[in-house]
């Protein structure tokens, strides 16, 4: 019988197609670049970045800038992709001795990044290896207190940098008949009915892939809640807990779980994009970034508000403050010797007032440095752009309590996948919000304890 | 094949070695050094960056299926071979016969069926993607017109769902080619003894065709078995992620996730020592029994 052989045969391709698949992670990204593959009288500098479309051509527009500055190096950019696979990436490029010389890193992979001696160049070192001008007090508040080391230092150039904040559709309140956007979560609860027998088709929707940023990590700032023990990773490695199961999370979820019940709420899983929910008009309240300003501007056909996140009503600690989302630069180690004053040299050009400007104003970044956040205010930007200083304002509203700092717990972007998960579960009313969030924070808690033991020793 | 006891083609000893190097060395580095490395790695516990590495004993082995409060992803695994093999088996065994009746449109009907194992697994995903995408795609508002709260991303079963859909709607085309050609190999003069003796087309159909069938079954039982365990990767990556929760991760994709996106290498390679444990044992399982004659005759 032929096909007998050939079924043989094919069982065998089968199984060894198999291991292919089973390969481990050694050397297997292909993606390696040589930081000195120029051969001119240039010194390649490879970034690896996560910006693509307009952020990309903007980014890209800085780093000729840079080029065409100085004459010694070229900056090389390169999109990687989304900002986990920039990470993966860089990962698996420093496995495999391959590592660029700058990485855009996520605020999500900073502890993983920064716990690991030896993996790269601690950018306050470098700067003051080659006497440039950097101090973590150049940086407004909220961009420091995220990317500083416990003595205070920066390892990484806080760059990218932006916080959630509430959009609101003017057209949909009016209709309601309500006069101003929430303050607190209870208003905006109220707020519901009026909008749902009004016609508005969603009352809410957050950030598609950050969501868990949006409404479990700045929640807890916001409103001046820890989101887990050791001041959120900042003191320990060893024996940080998640706090997803506190009360206020429980009940915000809850919450967000009835709208979800009604088709209120609108979220399509982390690979989806919430913007259109808000922009085609149906859903009156979004909770995203500050730097999706101008796509949410230019996409929205009705008159498009910016406020303030909600808070927990009768909460006394809040409104606290939040903290910047977003990236910071990494200068990788293991590169040839003569990279190094380029990378610090392009790491202070971006960091610059005139980079930091042009950055600011074409995105809806924040200016990173005080110094480039007073010119903005001295040119007039914010009368100008009066729903940019929103984020501003919720970055400094008051000085970070030491648990409101930022987010500093090791394998972060493997948390959020969990966190994901229980949203999914809570958003389809499979699962209450409490055993949802219980099972997150036990599969977090896991991950933290394979953090502390692969890297606390 | 003439047996050919003892008879050297080859007159020295060398030129046959040399002629299967390349073969061995490719098995080495593609097969063996990974499968080596796997093994190596399931037992130490390093960070993400390869650094500080130490010796763990099983510990990977006991955190690697031990997901607490999710749908572990070995049942995952289990249930969509089976529901795939299940649905995909019958599907082609059930088009292959109908086209097999038809007069002369037969080989139309043959292209059409064959067609979707054509398409790679990341267009199909892509395609059906494209088509279910909750809010966007035409698929998925037929079925919120038919009253379905459509939303992959958040309700499992539906994800699950469609991951079975995309994966019979290729492996179906795969079952449809072998049983075609296998139908072509069952003697008219049998059935034709069958229905002479009264037997009606369907006990024609059991008695008669199905165990000559028996060894295109057994083939395909294997191979689709395999098909869900590994090669529903890519659709997996490109529809579903694994998700929503665990509810669609499979082994394979929970070493992809463990080993290259959180790059967890002693937990991924625990994962791979478990697999191929099975992937063996399949094949194992395979070969005796087509060594031992799943036969009629």
């Amino acid at each position: 019988m032929s096909f007998r052989m050939r079924s043989t045969r094919k069982a065998l391709a089968a199984l060894l197609a198999t291991g292919v698949g089973l390969l481990p992670a050694t050397g297997a990204s292909a993606t390696s670049s040589l930081g000195t593959s120029h051969a001119g009288p240039r010194v390649t500098i490879t970034f690896w970045s996560a910006m693509s479309g307009t952020l990309g051509a903007t980014l890209g527009h800085l780093v000729n800038q840079f080029n065409s500055s100085q004459s010694t190096y070229k900056v090389d950019l390169l999109y990687k992709g989304s900002y986990s696979t920039v990470l993966s990436a860089t990962i698996a490029a420093v496995r495999a001795h391959h590592a660029p010389d700058i990485a855009q890193i996520f605020d999500a992979g900073t502890a993983t990044m920064m716990y690991a001696p030896g993996v790269y160049v601690p950018v306050h070192q470098l700067m003051s290896q080659y006497h440039l001008k950097f101090a973590t007090s150049q940086f407004i508040g909220g961009a420091a207190s995220y990317y500083e080391t416990a003595q205070g230092d920066l390892d990484s150039l806080p760059f990218n940098s932006s916080t959630p904040v509430l959009y609101y559709n003017r057209s949909l309140l009016a209709k309601a008949g309500i006069k101003a956007p929430p303050k607190t979560w209870t208003q905006l609860a109220s707020d519901v009915n009026p909008l749902a027998s009004s016609g508005a088709k969603c009352v809410l929707s957050a950030s598609g892939a950050y969501i868990m940023w949006t409404d479990m990590e700045q929640f807890d700032l916001w409103n001046g809640y820890p989101y887990a023990t050791q001041n959120n990773g900042y003191d320990s490695i060893k024996n940080v807990k998640l706090l997803l199961t506190a009360k206020p999370m429980v009940q915000h979820w809850a919450f967000l779980g009835s709208l979800g019940k009604r088709g209120l709420y609108r979220w399509n899983g982390t690979t989806n994009s919430t913007v259109p929910f808000f922009t085609n008009g149906s859903c009156a309240f979004y909770e995203n970034s500050s730097a999706d300003i101008n796509e949410i501007e230019a996409g929205a056909k009705f008159p498009v508000g910016i406020s303030q996140l909600p808070y927990v009503a009768g909460n006394p600690t809040a409104p606290q403050n939040t903290v910047v989302g977003g990236a910071s630069l990494w200068v990788l180690s293991g590169a040839p010797k003569n990279t190094y004053l380029g990378d610090a040299e392009f790491l202070h050009f971006m960091m610059s007032v005139p980079t930091q400007d042009y950055w600011a104003s074409h995105t809806g970044y924040v200016p990173v440095t005080n110094a480039a956040a007073n010119a903005l205010h001295k040119k007039g930007f914010y009368k100008t752009h009066p729903s940019d200083l929103v984020a501003v304002l919720e970055l400094t509203h008051k000085p970070p309590k030491p648990w409101t700092r930022g987010i500093r717990v090791g394998y972060l972007p493997e948390i959020r996948v969990a966190e994901a998960s229980a949203i999914a579960a809570i958003l389809s009313g499979k699962t209450s919000a409490s055993s949802a969030l219980a099972s997150a924070q036990a599969q977090g808690n896991k991950v933290l304890a394979e953090f502390a033991s692969q890297y606390g020793g | 094949m003439p047996d050919r006891a003892g008879g050297a083609i080859f007159r020295g000893k060398l030129l046959p070695y040399a002629l299967v190097v390349p073969q061995l060395v490719i098995v080495a580095i593609f097969f063996l050094w990974p499968t080596v490395r796997a093994i190596y790695e399931a037992f130490q516990e390093t960070n993400a960056f390869g650094t500080g590495a130490r010796f763990s004993g099983f510990t990977n082995f006991a955190s690697a299926f031990s997901v607490a409060g999710e749908v572990g992803t070995i049942e995952v695994t289990v249930i969509l071979a089976v529901i795939t093999t299940v649905l995909a088996m019958a599907t082609g065994l059930f088009l292959a016969v109908e086209a097999d009746q038809v007069g002369r449109a037969r080989r139309v009907y043959r292209t059409l069926f064959i067609w979707t194992y054509a398409v790679p697994s990341a267009i199909a995903g892509t395609l059906w993607l494209f088509l279910f995408e909750p809010g966007l795609g035409a698929g998925a508002k037929v079925l919120v017109d038919l009253g379905l709260k459509w939303n992959f991303a958040v309700h499992s079963l539906q994800a699950f769902a469609l991951l079975v859909a995309v994966i019979v709607w290729q492996q179906a085309a795969y079952n449809f080619l072998f049983y075609t050609a296998g139908l072509q190999m069952v003697p008219r003069a049998v059935l034709e003894a069958a229905s002479l003796d009264g037997a009606s087309k369907l006990a024609q159909f059991w008695q008669v065709v199905f165990p000559l069938l028996s060894p295109t079954t057994f083939y395909l039982l294997v191979m689709n078995v395999l098909y869900a365990f590994f090669s529903s990767f890519a659709i997996i990556d490109v529809i579903t992620q694994g998700g929503p929760g665990n509810a669609t991760t499979t082994v394979v994709y929970q070493v992809y996730r463990d080993g290259f996106q959180n790059g967890n290498t002693g937990l991924a390679g625990a994962e791979t020592v478990f697999l191929l444990i099975i992937a063996a044992a399949l094949t194992a399982v395979q070969f005796r029994f087509l060594n031992r004659k799943v036969f009629y005759r």
